[in-house]
């Protein structure tokens, strides 16, 4: 099991150079001249130019660049933007305002989804089933933006006004854990309609098992059946999709950070792209990678605990 | 031949004494998109106490439906029981609730399956899923649940079994995990056991020590046994009476040695002609022609019929009733008479 963590941490290595350098090539292939957009419209001294250009070796070819950049991340340092910032104090706490965020999101998810997924899978074919997989249809089809706008609008301004309190936070954070729940919510939407999907087509599928005849036959009171038989034989497709999911909320919470005005790290990335500070861009796009890495390690890890058929030595 | 009373039971006919389990005139159907069908028609089968009741056939046949009628884990919809009678020492199971029959099954009438491997819960540890058992239905704590396990893995002679209780069932073989199945369906001393073809997914070896096994625990046990299969030669040492299944019906029932020795319909008759055979090396094997019915559109007449050496003009118009031979035989053939004949002459 250790030699197996230690195997997978260093098969990330590769997976991490391939990825920031694809990221890397891409941001300074951008068209327009980094130094230029520091200046906007007015005209740069070509000598603080140049030396602007030599200090953040932007005459080197891109390798070389890569080169230094990558030296610098493994001894912890991001760089530095070209207003002098290091990148790692702009990284500062808006990590953990879009963890939270997805976070919250992947809870509720997890929650949500099973629950309407086992209920539409024993009543497979009944109205509830319709209804939950019209709903998630439903749920697939309305956009973030479409969703985060209307229920921000009906929860903090009709529903106040009908009222007169605000049932939840809809805007900062400054409400403590209680700030991400709607947003949390609207970002799960998506995920919720699959994982609700997911969670009906796995437990139909168990059911329909040997073992669960057997268990059947056995006698077992039917919670018996569903509880101890059923439920963890299906939920290991869930914990690849949910894993997989924590990658995508952190690095999809563009749109939800900016309704919802969530300083999180979304927002940053959005901006920085804009504003074309390469190296901002470059160490986000680093940590999201690791945080996929890792939790797609974690994943994998769990398999073994859920399903003793899978060791790993 | 494995219970001496066998030999000298009196006819099926007599109504002193209910059977242990009775099927009656049972009919199963499926209603599916392609429309309904009908895997069971109007069967009927009796077994005692100590006696091993063969049902044969092949796949369709309706032998393992039947099966699950019985237990009670047949999914309703899409199948249902429009017509017919289950009785257990006397009570018709189809009446009872559902309640009163979760009480029966797998206490009193317990089941093995084919595939021992998919059959168990690849999730837990074999010992778990016997334990279950005294858990569920004794209100044992895990501890003497567990002891208990252990005792019926060295029953079923599982080696080391105190050392193998904590295993899951890939890590065993699948004669061992046939095994395990068996364990955990006598956990409870069922009265009658149903196996629906236990030996399919061994190599012969192993196929002849798992039927041994389940012959020996019959004996000490006394319990019914129900042995489904459609392997003739699986069926020769272990049962005392045979039940040939066709397209939902029994074509004929026998004691087994007199189907051996002399088949009274043609389907047995092909079954038994098709079993290699020593003597018989260099030969081509025989083979019924034809494939089984398709269920949604049955044959007219005799279900059998299309694939009949024997078959008459009133065979594709007439459905044979069971016809009754001795007191313990019968044949659903208009012609068993012939049949009879060409094999005993």
């Amino acid at each position: 099991m250790g030699r197996y963590i230690i195997r997978r941490l260093l098969q990330a290595i590769p997976v991490l150079l391939g990825t920031t350098f694809l990221i890397f090539a891409i941001v300074y292939a951008l068209p327009g001249d980094p130094v230029q957009a520091l200046a906007g419209d007015r005209r740069v001294d070509p000598v603080f130019a140049a030396a602007l250009r030599e200090q953040f070796h932007l005459n080197d070819p891109l390798i070389v660049r890569y080169g230094y950049y990558v030296r610098d991340i493994f001894s912890g340092d991001f760089g530095q933007t070209f207003r002098g910032l290091p990148v790692s104090t702009i990284f500062e706490g808006k990590f953990q305002v879009t963890f939270k965020l997805a976070a919250t999101a992947l809870i509720i998810e997890a929650i949500v989804g099973v629950l309407f997924g086992f209920w539409a899978a024993l009543r497979r074919g009944g109205w509830e089933d319709k209804a939950i997989l019209a709903f998630s249809l439903l749920l697939v089809s309305v956009p973030t933006l479409v969703s985060g706008f209307v229920l921000q609008l009906a929860i903090g301004v009709k529903l106040k006004q009908l009222t007169g309190t605000q049932i939840l936070p809809v805007a900062g954070v400054q409400d403590g854990l209680r700030s991400y729940l709607l947003p949390g919510f609207v970002l799960a939407t998506v995920s919720i309609a699959y994982l609700t999907r997911l969670t009906r087509t796995s437990l139909m599928e168990t059911l329909r098992a040997d073992f669960i005849r057997t268990a059947v036959a056995k006698g077992l009171p039917r919670r018996r059946v569903l509880g101890r038989h059923a439920l963890r034989n299906s939920l290991i497709p869930l914990v690849t999709y949910l894993g997989a999911d924590l990658g995508t909320l952190m690095g999809g919470a563009v749109i939800t950070e900016a309704i919802f005005n969530l300083p999180g790290i979304g927002q940053q990335l959005f901006q920085s792209v804009y504003l074309r500070e390469n190296s901002v861009v470059v160490g986000i796009v680093t940590v999201l990678v690791l945080i996929y890495i890792v939790a797609n390690l974690v994943v994998d890890l769990l398999y073994a605990v859920l399903d003793p058929r899978i060791r790993y030595e | 031949m494995n219970n001496p009373s066998v030999d000298t039971a009196p006819p099926a006919a007599d109504a002193a004494t209910e059977p242990l389990l009775a099927v009656d005139n049972l009919h199963v159907e499926f209603v599916t998109r392609q429309g309904l069908v009908r895997a069971v028609n109007g069967v009927s089968y009796t077994v005692n106490p100590g006696e091993s009741l063969a049902v044969l056939g092949e796949s369709g046949s309706g032998k393992s439906v039947t099966a699950q009628a019985i237990m009670g884990i047949l999914d309703m919809p899409p199948a249902r029981i429009p017509k017919g009678e289950i009785r257990f020492r006397g009570t018709d199971l189809l009446k009872l609730s559902d309640q009163a029959r979760s009480q029966i099954r797998g206490q009193r009438i317990a089941m093995i399956f084919q595939d021992a491997l998919s059959s168990l819960n690849p999730v837990l540890t074999v010992g778990w899923q016997i334990s279950e058992m005294f858990r569920v239905h004794r209100g044992m704590n895990k501890r003497d649940a567990m002891k208990k396990a252990v005792e019926l893995m060295d029953r079923v002679r599982i080696p080391a079994a105190r050392q193998r209780v904590n295993d899951y069932p890939h890590q065993f073989s699948g004669g061992m995990r046939q095994r395990i199945m068996i364990a955990m369906s006598i956990a409870l001393d069922p009265e009658v056991l149903i196996a629906d073809e236990p030996t399919t997914a061994l190599d012969v070896t192993v196929q002849a020590q798992i039927m041994e096994l389940l012959a020996e625990l019959q004996r000490e046990s006394n319990m019914g046994l129900i042995l489904i299969t459609h392997d003739l030669g699986v069926v020769a040492d272990v049962a005392d009476k045979i039940a040939v299944m066709y397209a939902g019906r029994i074509v004929e029932h026998a004691p087994v040695h007199d189907v051996y020795k002399s088949p009274a319909h043609p389907y047995s008759k092909g079954l038994l002609d098709s079993i290699p055979r020593v003597d018989m090396k260099g030969q081509e094997l025989y083979a019924i022609k034809g494939l089984p019915p398709n269920l949604l559109d049955m044959p007219s007449g005799c279900a059998f019929h299309p694939r009949c050496p024997y078959r008459r003009d009133n065979c594709v118009t007439d459905v044979p009733p069971l016809y009754e031979i001795s007191g313990t035989r019968g044949s659903a053939c208009h012609y068993y008479r012939e049949v009879l004949d060409d094999t005993v002459g």
